[in-house]
């Protein structure tokens, strides 16, 4: 028990558990399981982008991929485009949204190596390039998406959401990566400390590219689910989640200067920020209210860890 | 002659400034008049305001991600309180002042990552201008009006207004001594420290006037526009780094110039116009954005690579 509460991650689902008993305590139980689904899909998107901004962020102080909206709204509306609305093609457009991911993760890296520009001025630029093209291909135009994706993306297997079970494979990949592979090892050790990492023989430059590499994708692939669940691509379907995917990190319990991050708070936290907003929507409160709320917690929880590493020390 | 890194640091966003209008002129030389220049810079001017805010956060190393929606909040209130109620409106934006300086101090007695808390705040701010202004609406001060529209002679308003601030900024961070203790707070915070001077009060006092200059960057905004809206700046978060990086300055270390910053802000304003005078269809514009900004940066990486060459020989 001691050692569950020692965990960072813990506390973000206490959070969450707790704003989900307030919320279904002035219900009184009526919506109880339509409101876990919808905290599990919409929890889901932000999971999604928040393991990949959780990697960058693992890569210590400044690495932060800002192109997240940008790379999901091109990647949704090019996927969209060649889709079509035929089931047939639904593959070929994974495909595609992928390698849109892969695509600008090679470039915010190029930028960041050849010109060494701070990574978040890199993925600054490449996201005002990104959200240009993602303007320019979809053109006010809003397809629909083909029926297989839209029905698989809205529906659920066993109660729970086809989208929070993706989320849930990609989480799996995502610790073993973190916690049972050397990739893992290594970009905690570039986190905590480049120069030594360099010096202990890590390929810093090959791990930091796929990293972004690997963020990017993830983001594109939210955006190409996210436009199906969302029945189409929107040009702004993304700009909630660049302040989501660094908050959902953060409120996780993973460090912001890097080097020590785990992937379990991402859910908690992703759960916490629906359920609040629920909650809130609930007790009747505006969308001032909302926001304010938002904020005040984002800045009591990192308040909060960081009364934490004191006492620690 | 030699040429220092500091004129060398300013000479790269005046040549692309000059070289951007000059194609500008070009292609459409009707620009080259009083009305012309007015309207090519006139929504320059709160950009460069919330660009030197940015800026003197910038100076003690940290980063203001709520800027954008902070301008929006002032503009809501301008528009509404500042108008109506002006005792009432200067407490609140004193009030809003007051909470920067303190924000500046909770983030190095709690050595928080300022990323967090001002993500937080953009929340907070957001949700107080939804309150203040639930759609768009509000009227602007006429004082505001009044000299944001003036027609001084000679020179249109736009351009007195960026010299102004250039100069004034520039005497404010580079000459006076709360400059250099700013600016030293960024370079070696421990040094400062040391040789006996307060760095909280430095860095209540950096962002406070950083908080002044975004006041001020809400107010031009409404004088420009007449009336506010709670979503009016929100792109001035990522505009202000841009100008800031564009200008010469960098994220660390208390390396920063403000005329290069104003410089930096017009020059990211006038990329849009230069590529409708190129007849490049307007989803090209916050493309084009970016890749000045990257052009920007290669050239500055390329100069800085020469001059390192023929300080070596």
């Amino acid at each position: 028990m001691k050692a569950l509460f020692a965990k960072p991650w813990i506390w973000s689902f206490v959070a969450a558990v707790s704003v989900w008993l307030a919320t279904i305590g002035v219900t009184g139980g009526a919506s109880t399981v339509g409101l876990s689904q919808a905290a599990l899909t919409f929890a889901a998107f932000s999971v999604l982008v928040g393991i990949g901004q959780m990697f960058v962020i693992t890569l210590g102080p400044g690495n932060i991929d800002l192109s997240v909206p940008a790379t999901m709204a091109l990647a949704g509306t090019v996927a969209l485009k060649y889709m079509d609305g035929q089931n047939g093609l639904v593959l070929h457009g994974l495909i595609i949204a992928i390698f849109i991911g892969g695509g600008v993760g090679t470039l915010n890296y190029a930028l960041i190596k050849a010109l060494r520009i701070p990574p978040i001025i890199a993925t600054l630029s490449m996201s005002f390039v990104v959200q240009s093209a993602a303007i320019w291909t979809n053109r006010g135009l809003r397809i629909k998406p083909p029926q297989v994706l839209a029905d698989f993306t809205t529906s659920t297997s066993l109660g729970i959401p086809n989208i929070a079970l993706v989320a849930l494979l990609m989480s799996a990949v995502a610790w073993v990566l973190l916690h049972r592979t050397p990739y893992g090892r290594w970009i905690m050790a570039i986190g905590q400390s480049l120069p030594a990492a360099r010096m202990a023989g890590i390929a810093v430059d090959g791990n930091r590219f796929v990293t972004y590499l690997f963020c990017a994708i993830l983001a594109a692939i939210c955006g190409y689910l996210l436009a199906c669940f969302s029945g189409g691509a929107a040009l702004n379907m993304g700009s909630e989640y660049l302040l989501m995917s660094i908050a959902v990190v953060v409120i996780g319990g993973t460090a912001v200067a890097g080097g020590d991050s785990n992937v379990p708070g991402i859910w908690g936290a992703s759960l916490f920020m629906f359920l609040v907003v629920s909650m809130l929507n609930t007790y009747g409160v505006g969308a001032g209210v909302r926001l304010i709320m938002t904020g005040v917690i984002i800045i009591t929880v990192i308040l909060l860890a960081s009364g934490r590493k004191d006492a620690i020390r | 002659m030699r040429i220092s890194t500091d004129m060398l640091r300013i000479a790269v966003p005046v040549a692309s400034l000059l070289l951007l209008l000059a194609g500008v002129f070009y292609l459409q030389p009707r620009a080259m008049s009083y009305n012309g220049l007015n309207l090519l810079f006139n929504l320059a001017v709160p950009i460069a305001l919330a660009t030197i805010a940015q800026m003197l956060i910038m100076a003690v190393n940290d980063l203001d991600l709520s800027m954008g929606t902070f301008v929006s909040f002032v503009a809501c209130v301008a528009a509404t309180y500042l108008h109506d109620t002006p005792i009432l409106g200067v407490l609140v934006l004193l009030g809003a002042i007051a909470t920067y300086a303190a924000l500046g101090v909770i983030i190095y007695l709690r050595d928080l990552p300022s990323i967090v808390v001002t993500l937080g705040m953009s929340f907070v701010w957001g949700g107080l201008a939804v309150l203040i202004l639930p759609a768009p609406g509000g009227t602007a001060p006429e004082w505001a009006r009044a000299v944001m529209i003036s027609k001084p002679p000679l020179v249109p308003m736009a351009i007195i207004a960026s010299v102004l601030l250039a100069v004034f900024a520039h005497l404010l961070i580079m000459r006076s001594s709360l400059g250099v203790l700013i600016r030293g707070v960024g370079g070696n915070q421990r040094s400062v420290q040391r040789a006996g001077w307060s760095v909280i009060a430095a860095r209540a006092s950096a962002y406070a006037l950083a908080a002044c200059f975004a006041v001020a960057a809400g107010i031009c905004l409404v004088g420009l526009t007449t009336s506010a809206d709670a979503n009016i700046a929100l792109r001035y978060t990522l505009l202000s780094i841009a100008g800031v990086i564009l200008g010469g300055g960098e994220f660390t270390g208390g390396r920063i110039s403000p005329v290069g910053a104003v410089i930096g802000a017009l020059t990211l304003t006038l990329a849009g116009s230069f590529l409708s005078f190129l007849r490049i269809s307007p989803d090209w514009q916050i493309g084009a954005q970016g890749g000045i900004l990257i052009i920007v940066l290669a050239v500055r990486l390329l100069l800085n690579r020469l001059e390192s060459k023929g300080g070596a020989r």
